[in-house]
């Protein structure tokens, strides 16, 4: 295989765009990432990551009704779907079109538009991410899955709850900094704690909000990249793993084992291991999977996830870098885009693009993006080149 | 939005607790599947699996999916069996506030989703606390 490097990267600022369809977002983006190359190079694919078109609006042949709005007609256009997940998907899809050999240069996106729709049509559309014969059938929501874990972890590590509510604290802390954050301003952990309760013990302020937004990100052989910029990154390594989708069937379901799988593959592809991180961009759906997420990337021993965060390690200044973006609490949540954001976001950081967010002196970055509640998860890591 | 053919293709195993044994590592599983999560053997049974077992999770949802809104809070829960299986399933009869890990329960038949104009109600097992 060949050595994948990332070109360019187009982002929309995540928020409520009542005044954009999720066409007009995809293009906003795609756009951006297409004018920072030029016009020498046309992608050859585009790969779309999303969960809930057909869901929301009732649209399939969805990457190319995409490629038709912004003049890409005729190249192979499909969207990969892999629930919130789909965007880590979306570029683990690209990665391997373009290190195969199959094309020199590809467009990878993500696009979700959530807040056209009433909220209860929404949750129904997010809770087909779990058993839809087994568990979406009793009328779960997505968030109880969550709940569900969250209890069992409290109670089995002694993790004290004010821990969780720092973990949100930080993330609308770094958002500040994110221009194109959905949340940018400060909370407290009282705030968390008064929050209302969403599935107990989850309140609202444990949770990424509803989103809309796109980013797109361009793909090239390394050979190519040089042709094109001096600023890319390259894609060093990447891993994607699953769990059980049916949670009770989970060995052990305060384990994030598809993405212990994931990371290890990432890790080892790439030469490196957690301690070689510089700066990290995990899936932190709800406070409890940003803390499991740490441990499921080995930045922390299962059940120690949460003293990360009382200790300060994962601050913007802190040993471990975590979401300088915000993650997914405050940067906020569009679902099937999230794992490209996260991928265009470590490109950033490693070509000292990232402004504000800019973590110094950063090599080596990793975006880990989560399906389902832990169920299909993907691992990518950057290097500069 | 369900099939009625679906629904009742699945009724055996939702309406029962029915999961499998492997014959080949003894594992038992639920729901069925074709082959063992432990060990990938194709050789297993169906099998009833036992009605009485405890909460090890729980939750309670308060904002629900299109179509479940006429129960809240909806209390969800893992419940472990007498054999260590665990299913994914609901609590019934019981007072949100009275519900704990670790309480004892059982299996019982219940509608888990109301019918609507273009579907029929769907039928599966709930837990409520033991009654010795």
């Amino acid at each position: 295989m060949r050595r994948v490097a990332i070109v360019s990267a187009g982002m929309v600022k995540v928020g409520r765009h009542v005044d954009k369809s999720y066409k007009d977002l995809f293009a906003e983006a795609a756009l951006k990432a297409l004018d920072c190359i030029g016009n020498e190079v046309i992608p050859e694919a585009l790969i779309v990551g999303n969960q809930m078109s057909s869901s929301l609006f009732n649209q399939d042949s969805f990457g190319a009704i995409l490629a038709d709005y912004v003049g890409l007609t005729g190249i192979p256009a499909f969207k990969v779907e892999a629930a919130c997940g789909s965007g880590g998907a979306a570029v683990y899809t690209g990665y391997m079109a373009v290190a195969s050999g199959l094309h020199d240069c590809v467009m990878v996106a993500g696009v979700e538009k959530e807040t056209d729709h009433a909220t209860p049509k929404v949750t129904f559309a997010l809770g087909k991410a779990s058993d839809a014969d087994y568990e979406l059938i009793y009328g779960t929501s997505f968030v109880g899955l969550n709940a569900l874990i969250m209890r069992l972890y409290m109670e089995t590590y002694k993790a004290p709850r004010e821990a969780f509510a720092k973990f949100a604290v930080l993330m609308h802390e770094n958002a500040v900094n994110n221009p194109y954050a959905q949340m940018r301003y400060r909370i407290t952990v009282e705030d968390v704690l008064k929050s209302p309760v969403i599935a107990d013990p989850i309140r609202l302020l444990d949770s990424a909000p509803l989103s809309d937004g796109a980013a797109a990100i361009i793909m090239c052989s390394e050979e190519l990249a040089r042709k094109i910029t001096k600023d890319y990154s390259v894609i060093a390594g990447i891993g994607m793993g699953t769990d059980h989708v049916y949670i009770a069937s989970r060995r052990d379901l305060l384990s994030l084992s598809a993405s212990l799988k994931a990371a290890e593959k990432a890790y080892r592809m790439a030469s490196v291991g957690p301690k070689d991180i510089d700066v990290v961009e995990v899936h932190d759906a709800f406070t409890i999977m940003g803390i499991m997420a740490l441990e499921g990337l080995k930045l922390a021993k299962q059940g120690h996830g949460w003293k990360l965060v009382e200790e300060g390690v994962i601050a913007k200044d802190g040993d471990i870098p975590v979401n300088p973006s915000g993650g997914l609490k405050a940067r906020g949540h569009p679902v099937g885009a999230t794992g490209v954001y996260q991928v265009a976001e470590i490109h950033t950081q490693l070509t000292n693009q990232a402004g504000k967010m800019q973590v110094p002196n950063a090599n080596v970055g990793l975006a880990q993006s989560i399906g389902g509640a832990g169920t299909i998860i993907s691992v990518t890591i950057l290097k500069r080149p | 939005m369900s099939s009625p053919t679906h629904i009742t293709r699945l009724a055996p195993y939702r309406e029962k607790l029915i999961g499998q044994e492997c014959l080949t590592c003894g594992n038992i599983q639920y729901p069925p599947r074709k082959t063992c999560i432990r060990c990938g053997s194709r050789n297993l049974k169906l099998k009833e699996l036992p009605r009485y077992g405890k909460v090890v999770t729980y939750t309670l949802i308060y904002y629900l999916p299109e179509g479940y809104d006429y129960i809240k809070p909806k209390a969800i829960a893992i419940v472990e069996l007498a054999n260590g299986v665990r299913v994914f399933s609901e609590l019934t009869d019981v007072k949100p506030t009275d519900i704990k890990t670790g309480m004892e329960v059982e299996a019982v038949l219940r509608l888990i989703k109301k019918g609507g104009s273009n579907e029929p109600p769907i039928y599966g097992i709930k837990f409520r606390p033991r009654i010795r």
